[in-house]
């Protein structure tokens, strides 16, 4: 077993793509994103519900996809839900850096995230890790109703 | 006969013309399963293109230099063995394109352009490349022409009884892959081409993945156009052809225009060199022809027969193991497949399983493979494909199945 493989499959990331938390649908969700990733076929369907002040009061989701990208949505969850907006927008930044920054030291606000670490070995395998963020980002600039995100931009 | 000859060739030394496969990747020696993307190149073919450029390198067509005149002869040449490859009757049925999406799209444009209109059809089958699709739906939106389907049966095969219906007489043109590059299916393309034919319907066969795999004669076939990649076959990147029968070539009008496709230019109008010059506009990829040719030179010192039997023999053999892993879907015919087997593992998603055998040396593709339409049709969103060449081996397929064993593993 290589070091890299371990590292980027941690046993947390296997338990979550395994047994994915706040999996299912959100019943009233004041937004709901169905985000893809066409180059695989992943896809994610993210449900969210906002407090009054603008935070995530509740998050869920539903799809299909590799290990990375549902354990990466399954951890995401139980991360941001209960955040407020300011949180939340801190927190997509930080992950993004996590997974995509070489020098990043991994910052202890991202607790359980910080097993997605190991994806910045694996350029190819970043977009798997940002799809249910990318969803999240989309979900906070539509507000409300329905919306489609991406990860490769038409 | 073909046994025969595959006894007395000596596939650990047609290995070692392949420097790459030398390689380590990650650590462990280079197990390539990828070559239905795009196959390695021995070292003939590189080297041409080495002696090319060191001692012919020039402009095609028109320098009268010497350097000229050698460039023009081997790029004609080039266009010769490609002719002579595919069992052209004439190198002018021959054009250089990049590849195949560029041959398709040349007849879908210039062709298309001219013979396609409002009303007419276009059939296709589900199993096309998205090179095979995508260039039709941009004609059809243009021209008000429709699109149909020849559906796939559930073993990866045609559904070649729904061809009656589908194939009517306002079907202009039947494009159809004939190896599927996700399922290995070898479509019966001869039959295909003589029922196009009983309606009046012009045939485009895309190649792809057979070229470099199985003897081809447009002759025999009767198509009227074929396309196909020189990367796929040993040949450098950049380069491939379309072959068009001369009557149907001499029809279509220019596609590109520039130089060298011109026989007078006049500031409001231009008259244009006959097949096939007259579809490479610019300065073509000289040094990519004469590395194709090289490419054919190569195969067929070894003999497509015998390649055929060997990569299929090799896809079978693997095909047959991944049974043995449990929750595996193996997609395609069990019969006769080309050179590459698909499939889908409960354990373990096919960039997942990717991922992991590329840490140990293994080189396979995961994803939908540029048939989303047909992956849709088996219920899944990819699959994860491993295809052979020639320089492959059944070693490394027990290999292959040795990580996939540890990947069940791990993932379950």
């Amino acid at each position: 077993m290589t070091t890299e493989i371990e590292e980027l499959y941690q046993e947390v990331i296997l338990d979550h793509s395994r047994r994915p938390r706040n999996f299912g649908e959100l019943a009233d969700a004041a937004v709901r994103v169905h985000g893809d990733n066409p180059a695989c076929g992943d896809e994610i369907h993210l449900g969210v519900k906002f407090d009054a002040g603008g935070g995530l009061e509740d998050i869920k989701f539903t799809g299909r996809g590799c290990a990375i990208s549902q354990a990466s949505a399954s951890l995401m969850t139980m991360k941001l839900k209960g955040k407020s907006l300011t949180e939340v927008t801190e927190m997509l930044r930080a992950f993004h850096d996590l997974v995509t920054d070489e020098t990043n030291e991994a910052p202890k606000n991202l607790g359980d995230l910080r097993v997605m670490k190991g994806v910045r070995k694996f350029p190819q395998r970043v977009k798997c890790a940002m799809l249910a963020w990318r969803a999240v980002e989309q979900a906070l600039e539509q507000g409300a109703g329905e919306a489609m995100v991406s990860t490769e931009p038409a | 006969m073909h046994k025969i000859a595959a006894r007395t060739i000596d596939w650990k030394a047609i290995r070692e013309d392949f420097p790459i496969l030398r390689e380590q990747a990650n650590g462990h020696p280079l197990i390539y399963f990828d070559s239905a993307a795009t196959s390695q190149k021995p070292r003939p073919v590189i080297e041409a293109l080495h002696r090319y450029y060191e001692h012919e390198n020039a402009n095609v067509h028109r320098g009268l230099h010497v350097l000229s005149s050698r460039a023009t002869e081997a790029y004609e040449k080039a266009r010769q063995r490609t002719a002579e490859y595919i069992g052209a009757a004439s190198a002018d049925e021959i054009v250089f394109t990049r590849g195949t999406t560029e041959s398709i799209n040349l007849v879908a444009q210039a062709w298309g352009g001219k013979f396609i209109r409002e009303g007419d059809v276009i059939l296709l089958t589900v199993m096309e490349h998205h090179s095979n699709l995508v260039p039709w739906q941009l004609l059809a939106e243009r021209t008000g022409a429709r699109l149909r389907f020849v559906p796939v049966l559930d073993d990866g095969t045609l559904d070649l009884e729904q061809i009656p219906s589908l194939l009517t007489p306002e079907v202009k043109l039947f494009a159809f892959t004939h190896i599927s590059n996700s399922l290995g299916t070898i479509n019966p393309i001869a039959e295909l081409c003589a029922r196009a034919h009983a309606v009046g319907a012009l045939t485009l066969v895309d190649a792809a993945q057979s070229a470099g795999h199985m003897a081809i004669n447009v002759q025999e076939l009767r198509c009227d156009f074929l396309a196909f990649s020189g990367h796929k076959m040993c040949g450098p990147t950049g380069i491939g052809a379309l072959y068009g029968r001369a009557e149907v070539l001499e029809s279509t009008p220019p596609w590109h225009g520039g130089g060298e496709m011109i026989v007078s230019v006049a500031l409001e109008k231009s008259t244009f060199k006959k097949a096939p010059h007259r579809f490479e506009a610019g300065t073509p990829n000289i040094a990519g022809a004469i590395g194709l040719a090289a490419a054919v030179d190569y195969i067929e010192q070894i003999g497509r027969p015998v390649i055929f039997e060997h990569d299929s023999q090799l896809a079978r053999y693997a095909a047959d193991r991944l049974t043995e892993l449990s929750g595996t879907r193996v997609f395609g015919p069990t019969e006769e497949r080309g050179a590459l087997v698909g499939f889908v593992m409960d354990a373990a998603h096919p960039h997942d399983l990717t991922t992991f055998a590329d840490q140990y040396g293994l080189a396979l593709r995961g994803g939908h493979h540029c048939n989303q339409p047909l992956m849709r049709r088996f219920g899944v969103s990819g699959t994860t494909r491993a295809s052979f060449y020639f320089y492959n081996t059944t070693e490394e397929i027990d290999r292959m199945i040795e990580i996939f064993h540890a990947a069940v593993r791990f993932f379950s």
